[in-house]
């Protein structure tokens, strides 16, 4: 069987790719696919945790659940607000929007 | 075996990461995106999460990704290829992401984590099931009005003014 570590620094991989997407990425669309890797990698490190420490309960299966229905709802209004922004600015760059800026 | 289905898969969804942070043309962006949950998907049935796995091929693959591709083709006309791909910053950050996976890599290698002797739920759907109305009924009512709120806030947000 694989080693419960494993599962673990994959996820960390795919925290920091996903991290380095959020932060370094100009486009607003691949800011939010860097979002839903990190969420992934979590989800990753749940079901590993459930299946390596806390197999007699599914906590790791509701817990999985919830950061899958967190996310679909994340994505519908982050598309929403793109599509809003793109009409009135003409463009999703996120460098470009600075309104709040202080 | 298994390990060796792990590393190849492993590979195949870190490159596939790497390529959506890094692809120039968002549509292929979105398209490496579906290899990494499918890429996921596999861990989960690794992990005999298979439940998981499926419900990972419906939403993520299924809506999400589309409702990703369709913000990308809504919004296109800025995207020519010529623009750059990460903000100034992008060294700086990336030797950030480097060391948040140095660090998180040498805890967890380091730690001893507990293992269970349990064996797998007979029906792990079954109890899912259970659960969802019975230990976790308030969370997952809470889920659904999230989801309801949601949708009708991306109703609202998107729907163009008059």
């Amino acid at each position: 069987m694989v080693p419960l570590t494993w599962y673990l620094v994959l996820a960390a991989a795919l925290f920091a790719i996903g991290m380095f997407g959020v932060l370094a990425r100009k486009n607003a669309v691949a800011v939010l696919m860097g979002v839903e890797l990190m969420l992934n990698a979590v989800n990753i490190n749940l079901l590993a945790f459930w299946r390596y420490t806390a197999l007699g309960e599914l906590v790791g299966h509701a817990f999985a659940v919830f950061v899958i229905t967190v996310a679909a709802a994340e994505a519908a209004v982050g598309v929403a607000l793109f599509i809003a922004v793109y009409r009135q600015r003409d463009t999703v760059n996120v460098e470009e929007l600075d309104a709040m800026k202080g | 075996m298994e390990q060796l289905f792990f590393i190849l898969l492993a590979l195949l969804t870190l490159s596939a990461a790497l390529m959506v942070v890094t692809t120039r043309n968002l549509l292929h962006a979105a398209f490496w995106l579906i290899l990494v949950f499918f890429g996921i998907a596999g861990f989960f049935i690794l992990l005999h999460a298979e439940f998981l796995a499926v419900v990972q091929v419906l939403i993520y693959i299924g809506a999400i990704s589309t409702l990703i591709i369709f913000a990308i083709m809504l919004t296109r006309r800025i995207m020519d290829p010529q623009q750059p791909r990460f903000n100034s910053q992008w060294g700086l950050v990336g030797g950030l992401a480097a060391l948040l996976f140095v660090v998180l890599a040498a805890v967890t290698t380091r730690v001893a984590w507990p293992t269970t002797s349990a064996t797998l739920p007979a029906e792990p759907i079954k109890q899912l099931g259970a659960d969802f109305v019975g230990v976790y009924a308030v969370p997952f009512e809470v889920a659904s009005v999230l989801l309801v709120v949601a949708m009708i806030g991306a109703i609202i947000i998107a729907r163009e003014r008059g």
